[in-house]
């Protein structure tokens, strides 16, 4: 049953009234309730940044709202949550979500046929398609060929193309899941622009979930905050809830700009030159050099930050550095105070031997995590590092609790939210003690609070001597804990 | 022919090519497979591929036929006069004549089939089989998802192979790290199948509402015509065989 508005075009989507009466959700398998006692309303065209700690519900609320939780095999439901006083399920295409990661919601081959794919799962005419599928993609300002090949696109483009692609089928109810948290500064501005036009020409009601405040704080008349032990903390105007709640906010993790993360002093004082980089060109395929001659220093107790656009050829220079990925041109030369008896290369160093000197955290944790619970995955190192039991043991304990992970020891790490993996990942680096530590976007999409945990970390292997180099586009990250900007 | 070629509706290729096929199956001797070979050599040209591109992706074809030829020759069932015998191998004239037979069928169903691939577009394609062949449009629009992401696997097998270098355990050889990376590409596959399915429903794919279709895909009279060129390359091909009482068939 869709209204004849919706299908005809010639008026924009009319917004739509939530109801949310006692409503929680369950997701099957689980012992606890992702959503609980959740009482709300929500008027047709309000504009509402929905906030809350890691845990609290959030996604799970907004794919109830879209109708892609499931049935009843995928979880329990308690109460009501009712789009116009239906079920959400019943009213697909009511409501568009945008999901988070751009890579996983491009789903045809070409810019034109991604945008109508909605469309057609709704059954809009084909002539009405191809008349929405142009206005979409102007409206989210990506001018584009229709058969321009959806592969090709930046981060930000993806996420604008998605965009357009919810758009087109003209939702009553725009949903946005954190839309920009795997995006660079460019691309969160492309994407939040994109959204404050198109809201300046539509009624439809938006929800956006965000834990960056500052980003949507000016599109929105209204903020929600989700309590992780259910029901509603806080719900009012922007300026009055941020007020009230903005300091309890920023300790959950949320990004508020009157709570910035504390910094750490800096303590440590850089040493001597340990790793060398000369004359240096690298590309992740021969033949195909993403950047060349590149010369700088690594000094012990120090952070070297390696910033520049999108493509300029950081996580690859990265990975040079780290003795994963062999120089096209020019040298990764380790002093002798790093090699310790092996080879002058890092390249051609042994797995074994990386450890103990340059350990890599990678951009996605999900990449290098190869056991099945998280004590597991801290004690792979150690152990081919040949330490005895006891020693292993001591290391996997001492990171456990120095990481808050200790309540995690026998979870999956596939099981971990976001900021978990994150500080997994850069514990089982640090389970080996290098001398040299990469990491690949360490901050990205991290709540404040992880971000100040891992700033904090940082800080403390400086000061112990640890050399620290960071592949960041986080101008916040940069003034933390750089002495040096390499800038592609 | 070029141009139109390509705009042909991609199921008539693919109709046409497993016509041919079935036919060339049926029977295993040289003169099938060689009538159809020579009618592939005036219709492939047609198909618009460029001479390098074909010569470099029919590759495989080219090199695993005569392989299996010589195995055929080696090892196959002897009969006739033998000229060759030492341990397992008896070359015979028998096994000549079925090796020569197994060349020629390798090509003929192989070629096509690289070509076939090489000129369909996969959106057209399952745009086709829902639309003209009515399969279940769920399981056709995700498979053509899915394809897309084969892509991403190449980059996540070699970021999980770093990553096993710099966890200390990349040591040892490529074939003993075989197993768990393969898990390990299989669960990150696993996991951006469910993302990407949850972003097909967030835009109303698998709802109740009957789907309508952007693009058309068309059956008329030039698919027919493909289709009927593949079947009559076929008979023709088992005709003469059969005229020539060299028809082999397999099951026989």
């Amino acid at each position: 049953m869709r209204g004849e508005s919706d299908l005809n075009g010639s008026e924009a989507a009319r917004g739509v009234r939530i109801t949310s009466r006692g409503w929680g959700w369950r997701h099957a398998g689980r012992l606890a309730w992702a959503v609980t006692d959740l009482d709300l309303m929500i008027e047709p065209g309000e504009r509402v940044l929905l906030l809350g700690a890691s845990g609290a519900g959030k996604s799970t609320l907004l794919h109830a709202l879209a109708g892609v939780l499931g049935g009843s095999d995928e979880g329990d439901q308690r109460g009501e949550l009712l789009l116009d006083g239906r079920p959400p399920t019943s009213e697909r295409g009511r409501a568009g979500l945008l999901l988070q990661d751009p890579d996983s919601q491009v789903i045809l081959s070409r810019v034109g046929d991604d945008v109508a794919f909605g469309c057609e799962n709704l059954g809009v005419p084909r002539d009405e398609i191809w008349r929405r599928v142009p206005e979409a993609l102007a409206s989210v300002g990506l001018n584009l060929p229709l058969d321009h090949p959806t592969s090709a696109l930046s981060g930000g483009q993806k996420q604008r193309l998605a965009l357009a692609g919810v758009i087109a089928m003209q939702p009553g109810l725009l949903l946005l899941d954190e839309p920009t948290a795997n995006l660079d500064a460019d691309g969160v501005d492309e994407v939040r622009d994109a959204v404050a036009g198109l809201l300046d020409h539509s009624s439809a009601t938006f929800i956006v979930i965000e834990h960056r405040v500052e980003v949507w704080r000016s599109l929105v008349d209204r903020v929600i905050v989700l309590s992780t032990s259910g029901g509603v903390v806080a719900d009012g105007h922007p300026d009055v809830v941020l007020a009230e709640e903005g300091a309890a906010l920023a300790r959950s993790g949320v990004w508020v700009p009157e709570h910035p993360p504390a910094l750490p002093g800096r303590e440590w004082a850089p040493g001597d030159r340990i790793l060398e980089v000369a004359r240096l060109t690298v590309g992740r395929v021969k033949d195909n050099p993403v950047c060349s001659g590149l010369q700088f220093g690594v000094r012990a107790a120090s952070g070297t930050a390696i910033t520049g656009p999108n493509g300029a050829g950081k996580s690859t220079l990265g990975l040079t550095i780290a003795g994963l990925l062999p120089p096209l041109a020019g040298d990764v030369r380790a002093e002798s105070s790093l090699r310790s008896g092996a080879a002058e290369h890092p390249i051609r160093w042994k797995s074994r031997e990386l450890l103990t000197r340059i350990g890599t955290v990678f951009q996605h944790p999900e990449h290098q995590f190869l056991a099945a619970t998280v004590r597991a995955e801290l004690a792979i190192g150690p152990r081919a590092l040949k330490l005895p039991e006891s020693e292993v043991a001591e290391r996997v304990d001492e990171l456990l609790q120095r990481l808050g992970l200790d309540h995690l020891a026998a979870a999956n790490p596939f099981t971990l939210s976001g900021g978990e993996k994150r500080r997994l990942s850069v514990a089982t680096a640090l389970a080996t003690r290098p001398k040299v530590l990469v990491l690949d976007e360490p901050t990205f999409g991290q709540d404040s609070r992880t971000w100040q945990e891992l700033v904090a970390l940082l800080a403390e292997l400086m000061v112990q001597g640890t050399a620290v180099v960071a592949i960041t586009h986080d101008r916040q990250l940069v003034a933390a804990i750089a002495d040096r900007e390499v800038r592609l | 022919m070029n141009s139109t070629f390509e705009e042909v509706n991609p199921v008539a290729k693919l109709a046409a090519v497993l016509l041919m096929s079935l036919c060339l199956i049926l029977s295993l001797d040289w003169v099938s497979g060689s009538v159809a070979l020579a009618f592939e050599a005036v219709l492939l040209p047609l198909a618009g591929v460029p001479a390098k591109r074909f010569w470099l992706r029919t590759l495989p074809v080219w090199v695993a036929a005569p392989l299996t030829g010589l195995t055929i020759a080696l090892y196959g069932e002897a009969s006739g006069v033998i000229h060759v015998e030492f341990w397992a191998i008896r070359v015979s004239d028998g096994s000549l004549e079925l090796a020569i037979a197994t060349v020629l069928r390798v090509l003929a169903i192989g070629l096509p089939a690289v070509v076939l691939f090489l000129t369909v577009d996969p959106t057209a394609l399952a745009d086709g089989l829902a639309q003209v062949w009515r399969l279940p449009s769920r399981f056709v629009l995700g498979a053509l998802a899915a394809l897309r992401l084969v892509g991403l696997f190449i980059d996540d097998w070699r970021s999980l192979e770093q990553a096993r270098r710099a966890r200390g355990v990349g040591d040892g050889g490529r074939l003993a790290r075989l197993p768990g990376q393969a898990f390990a590409l299989l669960v990150l596959s696993i996991r951006r199948g469910s993302k990407l399915a949850t972003a097909m429903e967030a835009r109303g794919f698998g709802s109740d509402i009957e789907r309508s279709w952007a693009r058309t895909s068309q059956f008329g009279a030039r698919e027919w015509m493909l289709t009927a060129t593949g079947l009559i390359a076929g008979l023709c091909a088992l005709a003469v065989a059969i005229a020539t009482g060299e028809w082999n068939f397999i099951l026989g």
